[in-house]
């Protein structure tokens, strides 16, 4: 496996956790046994990407390594094994689209194609001015709310083609659109209202 | 149907708040100390007379896994690891208890952990949940403040740390020790067994991973006694599931039922039906996406359990019923999940990470009928090479639902394949 630096002309040259990160990445280091640092790898990674605009350039993942003591290889190929890990630079608003069976049977096709159409980019590219990243995922785990688009860190569900612009033009204006189902219903229950748990479910508190 | 007051999990679809005090009205958390001053024994003894069987897909008793940890440990760390790397296509209940009941989850961490004799808990949450994370952490904090987990947990003296470890997006970390080598630092790649986690898992200490869903009943079971979950559900196959149900219903949704309801009754009464009825229903998926799909006729009268699926050659997995009508590209659907496990291999095993990508490719021609008749025998011949010669099941569930396809459709592959003969002679020789 080659090594996974970008060649795409944005590597940049160096790398250092801030200070609130550094303290960030000793909390987390002190959740492992002493002398297994190593678990710290895939968290320390996520936050090296935090700070760094949602990609991990490979400087990165050398201050990684290095904070941990780990050889370097071992931390490319963590960061090489795992998708979250973005080994390119992603927009702003990174839109993963699930087209697993259960998203594809209620109409993922329809969610790609108009992500597509609003953003003019194919899967995997960005849109010129930086602000969006449109890429495709395996099962995001929200079947039963099928589609299901993850933006960021959250889920937005029961998506309809109708909705990308929607959601697309909020992003723009620099808001952050609700999210969970977009028809409107509780989580995972049924559109309507439960068929269980009667008790339980008269009094909403969100 | 089951009675509301048979449930365990009353905040589901998240009504209520998921914090400690909430949580607290809804039972849990009560009294934990004088379960856990009942003793190990007593505790393990208690979950095996339950039934429960592990809920996380291979459906193995709970209990016994349990008694398989070595006892009296002293000269190293025992460890409890959570399964909750969801990703099992069409499955979605464990993300409910994480995000709208962590407490229950917590709680059987600590139940499970003592039973065991863990000192500490790692609970593997798949990185795109990270809503879902935060709230399990601070549920996790509340528990520390109140002084239930953490040194002297619950006022017994036992003392025992509950984390939080987030993957990074790669399913087969849901395969128990590719997700222990994930803790530890590495790529998810499924280790050689023996030695099993019990013997050798996190950090080479005593390891015992069970999924999200095992865990959170398991402190109502000990509540409510044994008997009370035995009682539901059918003999071997006990208790109460949460069953997530997607496709082509009406009303997708996740649902808590009695282990054995009839199929069509749960997707009757809780999903709203099949769209356009259940005569236009053309096959079911039962159990999540590596379990072999039915047709229409078993779908009628199959009894949604272990054995019940086992008897029909499918199995029940995670639960995650994936229905699909007659407008469905049946032959797609399941090329879609060939491309799902090609994209997941690991890559340690030839048999996979050949046969998964040689497997999606000659689906995808099967789709249009670009294939030879005799391809279709080859591609069983290469699903039996890949099944069984894998360390870890990825394989297998690569396999499965490829035969279950050829078993109830053969008769639709051969007709596009005739098809595509027939108006492109050239391209197909």
């Amino acid at each position: 496996m080659s090594a996974p630096a970008s060649d795409h002309g944005h590597e940049p040259t160096s790398f250092a956790f801030t200070q609130e990160n550094l303290e960030l990445a000793q909390r987390i280091i002190a959740k492992y046994p002493a002398g297994k640092q190593a678990s710290a790898c895939m968290p320390l990674l996520d936050v090296a990407q935090r700070q760094n605009g949602g990609w991990l350039p490979r400087v990165a993942m050398d201050a990684v390594a290095d904070l941990l003591g780990m050889p370097r290889i071992r931390v490319y190929e963590v960061a090489t094994f795992y998708t979250m890990y973005n080994k390119n630079p992603v927009g702003k608003h990174h839109i993963q689209v699930c087209t697993t069976t259960p998203c594809w049977l209620r109409g993922s096709d329809d969610i790609v194609h108009a992500c597509k159409t609003k953003l003019g980019i194919g899967l995997g590219e960005t849109t010129a001015d930086g602000q969006f990243t449109l890429g495709e995922v395996e099962c995001s785990g929200a079947c039963v709310n099928a589609p299901v688009v993850q933006i960021g860190d959250d889920y937005y569900e029961d998506v309809a083609p109708e909705h990308v612009d929607g959601l697309i033009e909020a992003l723009k204006r620099g808001e952050r659109p609700k999210a969970g189902s977009q028809i409107g219903r509780r989580s995972s229950e049924p559109l309507g209202g439960p068929t269980t748990l009667a008790a339980f479910t008269t009094q909403a508190d969100d | 149907m089951l009675r509301d007051e048979d449930r365990i999990f009353t905040n589901l679809y998240g009504y209520q708040d998921f914090g400690l005090e909430a949580a607290r009205k809804r039972g849990d958390w009560d009294n934990t100390a004088a379960i856990l001053q009942n003793g190990r024994e007593w505790i393990i003894e208690n979950v095996k007379e339950s039934g429960l069987r592990g809920r996380g897909g291979a459906g193995f008793s709970t209990g016994m896994k349990w008694s398989f940890m070595p006892k009296n440990v002293t000269d190293k760390p025992v460890y409890l690891v959570i399964n909750a790397d969801e990703g099992e296509p069409g499955t979605c209940k464990d993300r409910d208890i994480l995000r709208h009941d962590p407490h229950k989850l917590i709680e059987g961490c600590l139940i499970a952990g003592f039973a065991i004799g863990a000192s500490a808990c790692y609970i593997y949450i798949r990185g795109e949940f990270y809503n879902e994370s935060s709230n399990v952490q601070r549920a996790i904090d509340e528990a520390y403040a109140a002084g239930l987990i953490g040194k002297n947990a619950c006022g017994t003296g036992y003392s025992y740390d509950v984390y939080i470890h987030r993957g990074a997006g790669a399913y087969i970390c849901g395969e128990e020790t590719a997700l222990i080598e994930s803790i530890e630092g590495k790529k998810g790649q499924p280790r050689n067994k023996p030695p099993f986690p019990a013997q050798a898992g996190l950090y080479s200490c005593p390891t015992t991973v069970n999924n999200v869903e095992s865990i959170a009943v398991v402190p109502t079971i000990l509540r409510r006694g044994a008997g009370w979950f035995a009682g539901l559900g059918r003999p071997k196959n006990t208790g109460t599931k949460l069953f997530c149900i997607s496709g082509h219903v009406n009303k997708p949704c996740n649902v808590e039922e009695e282990m054995g309801i009839p199929l069509k009754e749960l997707i009757e009464r809780h999903a709203g039906g099949v769209r356009g009825g259940w005569d236009n229903l053309l096959a079911v998926i039962p159990g999540g996406s590596s379990v072999p799909v039915l047709t229409k006729e078993i779908c009628d009268t199959v009894l949604m359990d272990f054995d019940s699926l086992r008897d029909v050659r499918s199995g029940l997995g995670t639960a995650a019923v994936i229905v699909m009508d007659k407008s469905t590209d049946i032959v797609k659907a399941i090329a879609r999940l060939s491309s799902f496990y090609a994209h997941e291999s690991c890559g340690q095993c030839t048999p996979c990470r050949e046969g998964t990508g040689w497997m999606s490719r000659v689906m995808q021609r099967m789709v249009t009928g670009n294939a030879r008749m005799e391809e279709i025998d080859m591609l069983l011949q290469v699903t039996k090479q890949v099944e069984g010669h894998t360390i870890c099941a990825l394989g297998d569930a690569a396999a499965w639902p490829i035969q279950g396809l050829f078993r109830h459709f053969r008769p639709e592959v051969e007709r596009r394949i005739q098809a595509y003969r027939n108006s492109a002679p050239l391209a197909a020789e």
